[in-house]
């Protein structure tokens, strides 16, 4: 193999068409005789639908037919769980359309199917529903609680409870000893605020019933779990359900996910035996579609008197919120191995309360349980490192695993193959200019300024990579983690590959050409990549978990390397040469000591004539491969921010920010830097800016981007991203995820920048999004109470906002 | 997001615009840029059976100067507005304010006049108009009148214009050699304002002559504060001296609360805000330019 593509900063092969517009989404797909969906939603959190009159709108102007949940009850199924995280955890099934109740706001109580989007939409308003209101569970602690029930039929709001305790597990000692034991313990409540995946792309959906097979069409993160779950849940044969998505745009998680609209376009369409589309509005995309993080953090970390962590224990509450959807149940288990992060914990108890709340249901959002666990710890560090008064990085230094200790078992079970802690803290640092911003903290702290400056510091690690199968089985995941590849040689010597991945913006058609152009010696522009249809990539896990690269790059390499197999028996035959001397280099299958050899695209002329090959051999260079990595794999990390708190109105703002991460051998460093700007722009914006927020009643008041704030270029300074290079060692690339890192890592660094800034008027904690006005009434807090930690971190003295009563 | 069906005219003369305004009666509704209009439709909160949209009616859109007033058809995009040389001038609050609103694309289609019917308590421009005492000229089937800014804001997304006029121009006293400033407060740069401050001050050597002051989204309608602008007369523009003057700017208000700040801190924003705006105030620099 020779490197000339691996490293290369390569513009995105797929941008053109997708700049100049001369792409499909599935919203551009117009079929003959195509109708079109609008839902009707439910305004009410949780209530009894005790009568749906749809006289009128079926009577309406273009329009075809109105189901209710009523009509299609006996074939609409429910929306499978694919992780029950225990044996006996609680649920109720997850109808897409409420046939009785409802229990959530936005929850599709009943479909209209007409001519013309536009006719659908306005027959909606023709539908009168009556509904009898229940009383709604919004909060976590409440939830907790029982007091009010999401499902009155389950009897309780807990619908599972999911413990890992170290001592049990025989990776570490006991939690409540250590804690008993140690000369300092801190224990802080977070809260991870309910955000919404907000991709630029609204989901849509075009299903076609026609003909012998049902074509899907849908913006999905996940083609291939998408095409299972139809066949399970709705009983069609698997071999009869073709699923595509076309070019996607954007996900975050938000649509790994297999939704009510899916199920309800595909029904509907089955109803009138033509094609149907569903595409969403911005508002129904914020109501409707699965939101991410909700969680209260409840943790406690004990220390000797020096910084020596003895042990960390973790309660969470998390949210549901009012359904199970696909994998709602795992994400804030995902979490568990990532508290004790890049430390050397000796004891470590964790445990999860999952609860179900009268809100929209979560799911996996940019980083999926490790974002949460990264923004606990990296705070409670802070906190600790301000309690013992030592400096955030020395504390960190203590206790972090030193880069001679690698492999290194972890108090929470996993194994890290590879890291240098050190030399990336040691850069970013350097590059950051730590010492003179301390020097300049500390001066504007003396002169009193106005405009005090904070450091926020988050050295972070994360399993990504998802995942070995037998982990995820040993955590009741119901399917694998493994990933296919398929390379097809062209008689041209063009090259398809073909992948079960699923790329909506990552750059996966650009990465992966680079790849196979040095595997197999083809130019760049002779590599076709393939991906995103169940009858072209029949096998696939899709795209998630910042697996893309590090498995489905892996099944791309193997099944690369079984193509030069098969070529170099072809070329040994062709060129009348033993086997063992053919040597392969820079696309040239040579004789060695000869000047003798063929190229890919001869061996593949020859293939293709079949005239003259190995007697047996079989015409065909094309190659399978399935790859199940041995071990999720570790990038890690230190991010350093300098924030500027404007004390006189709370204004935050964030001056430089300096990463450098460690994702071990780069393919593309351009899209490498493309992830990690978009990952620090999701963290940050959920420290500064973004929640959906409720109000009393389960109404989502956050329900278009005027209320939901998502930032702009103009909202961010140009941020410093550099690397170090510690190559993984569980795959032959020495590649490692890099699509959730930025924002994994981002926000912890924002808030304890903000606290590092304000933390001298006596501010322990705040609450995200760090917003002016809770900043402000924080600091007005603080300065007219005084060091009013357990006030300033519970969410009713926040300030006397609708975004503070606890909604999280 | 589909608005209810409705018909759609383009007059190109303000007669006859006036005229299909008077055929559709209270089913009509005028888009002067439609930036805050169509998500309105599309969000179905308002239903017209005829739009008229006045964007083909040359007449009303640009700049002029008319002795000692400065004229702006109501129809002159923000960004002419912004980017104007006369505003710069004799209005500097305006340009200020104006390249303030929204983004690039917005200002590009939004108008001046359609901002200010629209009455947005969080807008940024009717503060600024109200500062400079601006003049609304109307016409309708009764023929022509004058509004005074005072009088032009009269609710919530409501003005004095009737169902039946049409807003063609807004005339600004010249205020040649003023300086100004506008604070805009929010979160995020693209965000309707949580306060503003509208400031206009003349200095005679080092004190304050003369002061304009008016709040946005503190209120359902902008606030003049006559009480600041007074007391900042003959003050210098130091940091303790402003602070004192504008500390009640806020006095007797009731902003809105919401999940961007309180009745509470808005009051104290607006009292921060001021004092800035003051501080700060400059010449608008007459090639425009961006906001941030």
């Amino acid at each position: 193999m020779t490197i000339t593509e691996i490293g290369a900063s390569r513009t995105r092969k797929e941008d053109q068409r997708l700049i100049t517009g001369r792409s499909r989404y599935t919203d551009n797909m117009v079929l003959p005789g195509m109708l079109h969906l609008a839902l009707l939603r439910s305004p009410f959190a949780h209530a009894t639908i005790t009568a749906i009159n749809v006289d009128e709108a079926k009577k309406s102007p273009g329009v075809t037919m109105v189901l209710t949940g009523r009509d299609i009850a006996d074939e609409q199924g429910s929306i499978p769980s694919a992780w029950p995280v225990i044996p006996d955890q609680k649920a109720t099934p997850y109808l897409p359309m409420a046939v009785d109740r409802v229990a959530y706001a936005g929850e599709i109580v009943a479909c209209v199917i007409a001519r013309t989007a536009a006719a659908a939409r306005d027959a909606l308003d023709l539908i009168d529903v009556d509904y009898e209101e229940l009383p709604v569970v919004l909060d976590l602690e409440e939830a907790m609680t029982d007091a009010a029930l999401t499902h009155p039929e389950l009897g309780t709001n807990l619908s599972a409870k999911w413990i890992f305790d170290s001592a049990t597990a025989g990776t570490g000692t006991d939690v409540a000893e250590a804690l008993a034991n140690s000369d300092v313990v801190v224990e802080r409540t977070y809260y991870q605020q309910r955000l919404i995946p907000a991709f630029m792309e609204p989901r849509s959906t075009v299903v076609d019933p026609t003909g012998d097979q049902i074509t899907v069409w849908s913006a999905t993160q996940v083609p291939h779990i998408l095409r299972l779950m139809i066949s399970l849940a709705l009983s069609i044969p698997e071999s009869k359900v073709r699923v595509i998505a076309p070019d996607v745009g954007g996900g975050f998680g938000g649509k790994l996910a297999v939704t009510a609209e899916e199920f309800i376009t595909l029904i509907a369409s089955r109803h009138v035996g033509k094609p149907c589309k569903y595409t969403e509005t911005r508002t129904e995309s914020l109501m409707g579609a699965h939101h991410g993080r909700a969680q209260v953090q409840r943790i406690k970390v004990s220390a000797t008197k020096d910084g020596i962590v003895t042990g960390l224990d973790v309660n969470l509450l998390a949210d549901m919120g009012a359904y199970l959807g696909v994998i709602t149940a795992g994400v804030p288990i995902l979490g568990a191995f990532m508290y004790n992060a890049i430390y050397k914990f000796p004891a470590y108890r964790f445990e999860c309360n999952n609860l179900f709340t009268n809100k929209v249901p979560t799911g996996a959002y940019r980083g999926a349980g490790r974002p949460e666990a990264t923004f606990a710890i990296e705070r409670v560090m802070d906190d600790l490192a301000a309690e013992l008064k030592m400096d955030p990085i020395e504390l960190r230094r203590k206790n972090w695993i030193k880069h001679e200790e690698f492999p290194f078992t972890t108090v929470a079970g996993l194994e890290y193959d590879s890291g240098n802690y050190e030399a990336a803290t040691d850069k970013a640092l350097a590059e950051f200019g730590y010492e003179a911003l301390r020097a300049e903290q500390k001066a504007r702290r003396d002169s009193g300024d106005r405009v005090q400056l904070g450091i926020g510091v988050s050295t972070y690690t994360e399993m990504c990579g998802l995942a070995p199968s037998r982990v995820l089985g040993s955590l009741d995941y119901a399917a694998g983690g493994w990933e296919n590849a398929q390379v097809r040689v062209l008689p041209t010597g063009n090259v398809e590959v073909v992948t079960g991945i699923s790329p909506h913006g990552q750059g996966h058609e650009t990465s992966f050409s680079q790849i196979v152009a040095d595997r197999l010696g083809v130019p760049f522009d002779n590599v076709e990549i393939l991906h995103g249809d169940t009858q072209v990539a029949q096998k696939g896990m899709d795209t998630y978990g910042s697996r893309s690269l590090v498995v489905g790059g892996m099944a791309v390499v193997a099944a690369a390397d079984k193509v030069i197999e098969k070529a170099k028996t072809v070329a040994a035959h062709v060129l009348e040469a033993n086997r063992d001397d053919i040597e392969f280099s820079a696309g040239r299958f040579g004789v060695k000591g000869t000047d003798q050899g063929m190229t890919l695209g001869e061996i593949a002329f020859a293939v293709f004539s079949a005239h003259n090959l190995p007697d047996g051999f079989e015409p065909s260079l094309d190659s399978d491969a399935t790859f199940d990595p041995v071990n999720f794999n570790f990038p890690h990390g230190t991010h350093l921010a300098a924030m500027e708190v404007d004390t006189e109105t709370g204004q935050v703002t964030l001056r430089s920010y300096v990463c450098v991460d460690d994702i071990g051998n780069v393919i593309n460093p351009l899209l490498v830097d493309g992830q990690v700007h978009g990952g620090l722009a999701q963290g940050i914006s959920q420290a500064l800016f973004e929640e959906a927020v409720y109000d009393d009643a389960g109404t989502l008041v956050t329900g278009s981007f005027v209320d939901y704030l998502i930032p702009s270029a103009a909202d961010l300074p140009s941020f410093t991203t550099d690397r170090t290079v510690t190559p993984a060692l569980t795959n032959a690339l020495g590649v490692k995820g890099v699509g959730e890192a930025g924002t994994i890592a981002s926000t912890p660094a924002i808030v304890n920048g903000v606290l590092d800034a304000i933390r001298q008027f006596g501010v322990s904690d705040i609450l995200m999004p760090c917003s002016p006005s809770r900043v402000w009434k924080t600091l007005q807090e603080a300065r007219s109470g005084g060091g009013r930690h357990a006030e300033s971190s519970s969410p009713e003295s926040a300030g006397s906002t609708p975004q503070a009563t606890g909604n999280i | 997001m589909i608005p209810v069906a409705f018909d759609y005219s383009a007059p190109t003369t303000l007669q006859e615009a006036l005229s299909l305004l008077a055929e559709a009666g209270d089913d009509g509704k005028i888009m002067a840029g439609g930036q805050s209009l169509i998500p309105v439709l599309k969000l179905r909160l308002a239903a017209p059976s005829r739009v008229i949209d006045l964007g083909k009616i040359d007449s009303l859109r640009g700049v002029r100067e008319d002795g000692d007033m400065l004229v702006i058809g109501a129809m002159t995009p923000h960004h002419e507005v912004a980017n104007n040389p006369l505003v710069a001038q004799y209005a500097g609050l305006i340009a200020k304010a104006t390249r303030t609103v929204a983004d690039p694309q917005i200002r590009h289609r939004g108008t001046f006049g359609g901002a200010l019917v629209h009455a947005d308590p969080a807008g940024d421009l009717p503060a600024p108009a109200l500062a400079l005492e601006a003049e609304f000229v109307v016409t309708g089937p009764g023929g022509t009148r004058t509004i005074p800014a005072a009088e032009f804001f009269v609710d919530l997304f409501t003005t004095a214009v009737s169902e039946d006029e049409i807003l063609t121009e807004v005339r600004i006293p010249k205020k040649a050699g003023w300086i100004c400033d506008y604070q805009k407060f929010t979160r995020v740069a693209q965000q309707w304002s949580i306060v503003g401050v509208a400031a206009a001050i003349r200095m005679e050597g080092d004190v304050i002559a003369e002061a304009r002051v008016a709040l946005t989204n503190m209120g359902s309608v902008p606030i003049r504060v006559t009480a600041v602008e007074q007391a900042l007369v003959g003050r210098a523009r130091e940091e303790d001296a402003i602070a004192e003057a504008t500390a009640a700017v806020a006095d007797g208000t009731r902003p809105p609360s919401d999940i961007n700040g309180d009745a509470d801190y808005r009051k104290h924003l607006a009292a921060v805000l001021t004092k800035r705006a003051i501080l700060g105030a400059t010449s608008a620099d007459p090639s425009g330019g961006s906001r941030r």
